[in-house]
């Protein structure tokens, strides 16, 4: 009887601490399948880290999970419930935020117009979102220099903070940052992995994109490693960075 | 030199100009003209927040126009309703409609956005061409009304009727400048740079793209109704594909997207084909090379074409301006060292 309650409340607690989870998730482009089978755990303040090469599945996963494509079978949950069927813009508002490959950036509007609309979903709460403004120019100083700028006169660092940053204003519980750190800089990757760190020590899940898996791995909790649409290997970060496969194909080692 | 042409004195300067224009001239026909380019203004600015600002390029334009029209002459030669309530019922009339089309054309994108709304366009065009026992077919509406008194104010006069309509033109005006220096004048900007992006940021990009449709039309409707009223009698062709083309020749050469482009646009057009009214149809000769030209060497029109000279400007003082700065730093510090 005790260990009947013990494993009930254990598994209440693990259920409760977890976030985001894909269920035999697929996805089909017309007749191709972009992603197949796809189980994937994230708990609250993990940062999980998905690695494969340029059209292994990992931004057709990023798009589903923000509601821009729909899934042909399986499940997506977020805090428990199904989005699999709510539209991309509610998916924002229930605090899952993606800040897409190529820092798409809206380029005529001003660094501050770019920071405001990411606040779109607390649109009206002038306070909270000063709070945030000020939050996100506390993590990059850079922007609140260059407020007035049009974003497209930014450097590929600061377009890629700008995004990170844009993305920070809709207060997400999950933040999802596809390849953040493509076409930077080593120097400013560092810098870049740093803050994501930090944005995930305030309380921000992070599920993470990357080719760089050096990097990734060292700030991250586990990892997913995609190919053809697949997860070929999973495990913790320790357990990835050790693998042999993994090191070969992503590290270098 | 500077302070005289800061933004707000211009605009003063235009707004005292076109309040002043009646008693500039003794011509009639001059202030017949300037009115009617202001009807054609409220109607470029509405197609400038749909095409311009948030990228939907409705071709059906010119039909909501002839809606606005027809309801506002139907509502007062056949239903003889009072004049400002069939005003309202005729913008409210022109709106809903807009808001039923729109609801199924939005559900296109990009080309066959617009290649659907010409087919509504031209629709409309054969509904009020053909339904005979309503609109009078090719005969036409004949009696509409001029605008009835607001108390003591009429409108019967040309200038009387000119002021009304700059009345209308700079209330849109005025309307597109808030939208546009808004929130949600930028999100109309988001959806037209990526919608795909706009939804990641929580934008709920289909009830956007629907209101601005329906504000859109609404414009249209309002220019319909003060033409209506303004020429007393139409026809069919307000309708007709060629208004359409119309429109957006003038919002193309103004500026297609700025603020400032619809009225420039129309205005200068409008005064051309005026001034060119002798060559008849040969103007086209003219106006067709000039538009080629335009569209390839400013595609944002005169005004977005002004912009980008003045920006590329300002860049390039500012790098003298660095240069300068560094130069001098690299003196003191030659100097520096020199001292050292």
């Amino acid at each position: 009887m005790k260990l009947k309650i013990m494993m009930l409340l254990s598994r209440l607690i693990w259920e409760g601490a977890q976030l985001l989870k894909l269920e035999n998730l697929t996805v089909n482009y017309g007749s191709f399948t972009a992603i197949q089978n796809v189980n994937i755990e994230v708990a609250k303040g993990e940062i999980v880290v998905l690695l494969g090469a340029n059209g292994a599945g990992k931004s057709t996963i990023f798009k589903t999970i923000s509601g821009l494509i729909k899934p042909a079978e399986g499940d997506i949950l977020f805090n428990g419930s199904s989005i699999k069927k709510t539209s991309a813009d509610r998916i924002v508002k229930s605090g899952i935020v993606q800040c897409p490959e190529g820092r798409h950036l809206f380029g005529g509007m001003t660094v501050y117009e770019n920071l405001n609309m990411g606040a779109y979903v607390h649109r009206g709460k002038r306070e909270e979102i000063k709070k945030s403004l000020n939050h996100v120019y506390d993590l990059f100083p850079i922007l609140k220099d260059k407020a007035d700028d049009p974003a497209g006169s930014l450097s590929g660092g600061q377009q890629q903070m700008l995004a990170i940053g844009r993305a920070l204003m809709s207060k997400p519980k999950l933040m999802m940052l596809d390849e953040p750190s493509v076409g930077l800089a080593p120097l400013i990757v560092e810098q870049m992995f740093d803050v994501i760190q930090q944005i995930n020590r305030e309380g921000t899940t992070i599920l993470l994109a990357e080719q760089n898996a050096n990097a990734a791995l060292r700030i991250s909790n586990k990892g997913y490693v995609f190919e053809s649409g697949s997860i070929v290997v999973e495990g913790t970060s320790k357990e990835l960075f050790s693998n042999d496969e993994v090191r070969k194909a992503y590290i270098g080692a | 030199m500077s302070t005289i042409f800061q933004r707000k004195n211009v605009i003063i300067a235009v707004i005292l100009f076109a309040i002043a224009f009646p008693y500039l001239t003794d011509n009639t026909y001059y202030i017949h003209i300037m009115s009617l380019a202001f009807i054609w203004t409220i109607a470029v600015y509405g197609l400038n927040l749909l095409a311009g600002y948030t990228g939907y390029l409705s071709l059906a334009h010119a039909g909501f126009f002839a809606i606005g029209a027809y309801s506002i002459g139907l509502l007062t030669v056949k239903a003889g309703l009072n004049y400002w309530l069939a005003f309202i019922l005729a913008i409210l009339i022109t709106s809903f409609l807009g808001l039923l089309i729109g609801l199924i054309s939005l559900r296109t994108k990009e080309h066959f956005f617009a290649i659907y709304t010409l087919c509504v366009g031209y629709v409309i065009y054969l509904v009020i061409d053909k339904w005979d026992s309503l609109t009078g077919g090719v005969r036409g509406l004949i009696g509409i009304p001029a605008p009835a008194n607001i108390g003591p104010i009429s409108f019967q006069t040309p200038v009387s009727l000119y002021y009304l309509i700059l009345f209308f033109m700079l209330l849109a005006v005025l309307v597109a400048y808030r939208i546009v220096n808004s929130l949600t004048g930028r999100t109309y900007i988001a959806i037209r740079n990526s919608e795909e992006l706009a939804l990641t940021m929580g934008i709920d990009t289909g009830k956007n793209k629907l209101v601005v449709f329906v504000i859109s039309t609404a414009f249209a409707g309002v220019a319909g109704a003060l033409y209506a009223s303004f020429i007393r009698f139409i026809g069919p062709e307000v309708a007709y594909t060629t208004v359409v083309f119309d429109l957006l020749t003038f919002l193309l050469v103004g500026g297609i997207g700025t603020l400032t482009g619809p009225i420039v646009g129309t205005l200068l057009i409008v005064w051309i084909s005026q001034q060119l009214q002798f060559l008849q149809d040969y103007r086209m000769l003219i106006f067709g090379p000039v538009l080629t030209l335009l569209v390839i060497f400013y595609p944002r029109g005169l005004v977005g074409g002004f912009y980008a000279w003045k920006m590329k400007r300002e860049h390039k003082r500012a790098m003298k301006a660095n240069s300068a700065k560094s130069s001098d730093s690299a003196i003191g510090a030659k100097d520096q060292v020199k001292e050292g």
